[in-house]
């Protein structure tokens, strides 16, 4: 067994603290006749400080396309060739989502913007839009509008949603590889608001932007400083038109390996599939993926992609016996 | 889609027996090429109309997805 799992096992399993930064990158550098250990522990530690629920969430766009950020694996910005265009939901057909989703089971609702931060407009639809979701339907709201002011943060807390995600995408030091119109430290700022408002943080990324496993281990560690109540975990699904859009895929075995250093160093967030998972892991990799430190899972599809059928992943779920996290657990 | 026999130009549709445009690249259809576009699209909705090659207004929701040209009309799935 490798020295870092043997520690692992000891200080995240047993005393529920999370690796740090060398740590993380000790398991990023297993070898292949290791991953199967490194991914028992990671299960391991989810069990213990998590439990086996999985939290289902499903998520949509409420305006699509248009940005004027320049996230380089963005199909959304305004500022790429790509074929994505500006597209607004309509009210009543944000509600329909939502009790879509609510018929999968999931407790989450998450409803998500392509901006730099919300404008009135925005303001006024998800205020709408929520009041008319929390009256029809019973599910959790969630929201992902980009950045905040203050204001914004109180005004999301006042229409009663519950969880914001900002995604920091990358480390630090990679980050401006990424994105220019926007900074690392602009993004930290809006998730301390939100984490000062009372609402649970929703922060992860996107693995395969061309970082090097070392910088996976600082976001990690990043993360963990964080503290999220959820991490989303992506994987590049390269997009036409985007500066990103001629990368490989994370090859299968390094998204495990992720996954697995991402458990050990947060044992008790929510860890959470979000997009790329099919194309990267596929049927069976997703399998092991749920075996080997994750918790959660976005069902159906995403913003401008899609993903499995909802039934796939709740078939897998209960092929693992792992029960679907209920609502009442969530309040 | 059904394949064609003969390569049709897109700008001589009559007869056509499978849409002139690919609906994920925009790229002609007859030129071929496409293979790895129809494999993406199975974990994609159509981005471009496959008539005329204007670019849609997409919606893609948690099941299912709708796209609009403005020429063509709506197609969901
Ligand atoms: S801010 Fe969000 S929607 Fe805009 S380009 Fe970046 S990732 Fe895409
Ligand atoms: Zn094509
Ligand atoms: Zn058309």
């Amino acid at each position: 067994m490798p020295e870092i799992l043997d520690q692992a096992r000891t200080q995240v399993l047993e005393n529920g603290v999370g690796l740090d930064e060398s740590g993380v990158l000790a398991v990023l550098n297993l070898p292949d006749e290791h991953l199967p250990a490194a991914l028992q522990l990671a299960h391991e530690v989810r069990m213990r400080w998590c439990g086996p629920e999985v939290e289902v969430e499903g998520i949509v766009s409420l305006k699509t396309g248009g940005c004027p950020e320049d996230c380089h694996f963005c199909s959304q910005s305004g500022l790429f060739t790509s074929p994505v265009r500006s597209v607004w939901l309509d009210i009543p057909s944000l509600v329909e989502a939502a009790k879509q989703t609510a018929k999968t089971g999931a407790t989450e609702f998450c409803i998500v913007a392509a901006v730099r931060g919300p404008d009135a407009r925005l303001m006024k639809q998800m205020r709408e839009g929520v009041a008319a979701i929390r009256a029809e339907v019973d599910i959790q709201v969630a929201a992902s509008l980009g950045m905040l002011s203050q204001e914004q943060v109180d005004e999301l807390v006042d229409m009663g949603v519950h969880r914001y995600n900002h995604n920091l995408e990358t480390c630090r030091s990679y980050f401006p590889n990424v994105v220019t119109t926007h900074s690392w430290e602009e993004r930290w700022e809006t998730l301390r608001m939100v984490r000062e408002s009372g609402m649970e943080v929703c922060c992860g990324g996107i693995l395969g932007l061309g970082e090097s496993v070392e910088q996976r281990a600082e976001f990690a560690a990043q993360l963990a400083e964080l503290d999220p109540h959820e991490v989303p975990l992506n994987f590049l699904n390269p997009r036409p038109g985007t500066p990103l859009g001629d990368r490989p895929v994370v090859e299968g075995k390094d998204a495990l390996r992720a996954i697995a250093a991402f458990r050990l160093a947060m044992p008790r967030t929510i860890l959470r599939y979000a997009g790329g998972r099919e194309i990267t892991l596929g049927d069976l990799g997703t399998r092991d993926g749920l075996l080997g430190g994750i918790n959660a899972v976005i069902v159906g599809n995403y913003l401008t992609t899609l993903g499995r059928p909802a039934t796939a992943d709740l078939d897998l779920l209960e092929d693992l016996k792992m029960p679907v996290k209920a609502l009442s657990e969530t309040l | 889609m059904t394949e064609l026999a003969e390569p049709v130009r897109p700008t001589d549709r009559a007869g056509a027996t499978a849409p002139p445009w690919c609906d994920r690249c925009g790229g002609e259809s007859a030129t071929g090429g496409h293979a790895a576009c129809a494999a993406a699209r199975v974990l994609e909705p159509p981005r471009y109309c496959a008539h005329c090659r204007r670019r849609m207004k997409v919606q893609v929701l948690p099941v299912g997805w709708s796209a609009a040209c403005v020429e063509h009309g709506e197609i969901r799935g």
